[in-house]
């Protein structure tokens, strides 16, 4: 069992929900989330006076897999996220980290483990 | 509104106050109560400017706020000035062949030292504020994806030119459209109208939003909803509209003593009421819940369409015209978003120009003489079909006029200066990158466009 937790543009969150969806992965969380990288912030003003703006909006994507989906998850994850033209990446497209999971418990019924996790189907 | 009522009113009171419209007016104090009608509806009309704003802010996305309220704002600042200098004396000055006013620049006619003068003072405001609002249409539909600089070089041309022109047709009393015995009596078409047909150029020329149309499994273009990101907002600039209105139409007797105050300030609302009444219905059957935000629109489209019959048409009527824009309304967003792909954000072609359109017609059905004034019948009530096609030649003429005159404009302006932002400016939004600043600074907003 691994924990994806992905960062990416949120303009690309669609697209990277449909190739998971692609991949039979439909259960996520989704969350709002700020950060810099190796993108540049940008500048607002406020009344002529500059301020810098170092962090960027981003949309922080959760996906807990078994083994067997683990790859295909990242695949789509990769390919959805990249924003340039004919699945060109570009630099602020984000970047995904994987932990281990020690265990998944689901609350209604107390199922633990990798039936817990889940994740044949998405619903229609 | 037209002139000749203005001339008709002046000639009644100064010469018969026996036939006075109350009966202790004098006629020196029914000017001063001209003039302070006026001015309250101007400044009712200027209100609009502001739900204008919120409207279109609450139908479209957070990263764009701040540019939309830079429209609103600089259209009415820059169509009060542009109006001052030129589309005055274009609109209401003496008249070229019927086609255009040639005098009254800067309202050099208007003495500050006669009742007359002082009174255009106050008409002036109220006709400035009223293009403002023609100019301030356009901004809705084009939201979201165009360059500031060039929508402001838009309204200047708009308010300078293309809206003065059509209001000296049917607003001057010598005005080929007036002569004809054209009613539109607060702007139907010559406000709503000229801002939507100019809007529908504009967004056609624009393209959609990003993302707005995509291709679906089968290869066919399917439309996907951009939804609005402050519904109390948009609310809020509804009723902020539907009391501007009140001065919109009952402040285009432009005499305070006028006896058809009551009728028009009551068809306003009952058409308003109606048009919210009947998309509310509507949208309840087709999407299985009443929807809010189309319901909104739905009281626009009553209170456009009732502008330009407000006062020659029964309050019965005007219930009727109301509950007929709200269906409009609905039908028309969906025939422009889903049948001809144009991206209009917060549907002002379909309230204003389409309803706007219908409701010019609609004198031609339901215009009565005890409403209308006298011989003056509609086709539902015994008047035969003239006043339709009088009607007709008007929305056909101006939307001919405005259509021609805004390809020319946005054709100029996208093939010079550019009418579009870059893609990477559409989606990070209009606010940080037209403007520098974000409208809600300090707040995270959850956006996945």
């Amino acid at each position: 069992m691994k924990l994806i937790i992905a960062y990416i543009r949120p303009e690309r969150l669609n697209a990277v929900k449909a190739a998971l969806a692609a991949a039979e992965i439909g259960r996520m969380s989704v969350t709002n989330a700020l950060g810099c990288g190796q993108q540049r912030g940008y500048t607002e003003s406020w009344r002529g006076v500059e301020e810098e703006i170092n962090l960027l909006h981003k949309v922080r994507l959760e996906v807990a897999v078994n083994e067997t989906y683990f790859d295909a998850a990242i695949r789509a994850i990769t390919e959805g996220a990249r924003s340039g033209t004919d699945g060109e990446g570009q630099i602020g497209d984000g970047k995904i980290f994987v932990v281990e999971l020690a265990d998944c418990i689901r609350i209604r019924d107390g199922l633990s483990g990798t039936e817990a996790v889940g994740g044949i189907t998405p619903p229609e | 509104m037209t002139k000749k009522r203005l001339a008709a009113l002046t000639t009644l009171i100064t010469l018969s106050p026996t036939l006075a419209l109350a009966d202790e007016i004098t006629p020196a104090s029914a000017g001063a109560l001209d003039i302070v009608w006026v001015l309250i509806s101007a400044a009712l009309v200027f209100f609009m400017q502001a739900g204008f704003a919120m409207v279109e802010i609450g139908f479209t996305r957070a990263k764009n706020a701040c540019n939309i309220i830079m429209k609103n704002l600089m259209d009415l600042s820059i169509g009060s000035i542009a109006f001052f200098l030129l589309g005055y004396g274009l609109m209401f000055g003496s008249s070229a062949g019927g086609f255009v006013g040639t005098d009254k620049f800067m309202l050099s006619t208007a003495d500050p030292l006669t009742a007359d003068g002082r009174f255009e003072l106050a008409y002036f405001l109220f006709q400035a504020m009223f293009a403002a609002t023609a100019a301030t249409i356009v901004s809705g539909t084009m939201a979201e994806r165009t360059k500031f600089s060039s929508y402001l070089l838009y309204s200047l041309i708009l308010t300078t030119f293309i809206y003065p022109v059509v209001g000296h047709w049917a607003w001057q009393s010598d005005g080929w459209l007036a002569q004809r015995g054209f009613i539109d009596f607060a702007g139907s078409t010559v406000v709503h109208s000229v801002g939507a047909w100019a809007g529908l150029v504009g967004c056609w020329m624009l393209g959609p939003r990003l993302g707005k149309y995509v291709k679906s499994r089968n290869g066919k273009l399917m439309a996907r909803g951009i939804p609005g990101h402050n519904m109390p907002l948009g609310a809020l600039g509804v009723f902020i509209l539907f009391f501007g209105w009140f001065g919109f139409n009952a402040g285009s007797t432009v005499a305070g003593g006028d006896p058809h105050l009551p009728a028009i300030a009551l068809c306003t609302a009952l058409a308003g009421a109606a048009g919210a009444l009947s998309t509310m219905t509507l949208t309840w059957l087709k999407y299985k819940k009443p929807d809010p935000s189309m319901t909104l629109n739905g009281a626009l489209a009553g209170l456009v369409g009732i502008t330009a019959g407000c006062a020659s048409v029964s309050p019965s009527s005007a219930l009727l015209i109301g509950l007929i824009c709200g269906v409009l309304v609905v039908l028309a967003v969906n025939f422009f978003d889903h049948v001809l792909h144009i991206d209009d954000p917060v549907g002002a072609i379909s309230v204003h120009g389409v309803c706007g359109a219908f409701g010019t017609l609609s004198v031609g059905l339901f215009a009565e003489a005890a409403y209308a004034g006298e011989g003056v019948n509609g086709l539902l009530f015994g008047g035969g079909a003239g006043l339709l096609i009088n009607q007709l030649i008007g929305v056909g003429a101006v939307f001919g006029w405005t259509i021609v005159t805004s390809l020319a404009l946005f054709g100029a302006i996208k093939y010079t200066v550019g009418l579009r932002v870059s893609p990477e400016e559409e989606t990070r939004g209009l606010d940080i990158e037209e403007h520098g600043m974000e409208a809600y600074h300090g707040f995270q907003m959850f956006t996945n466009q």
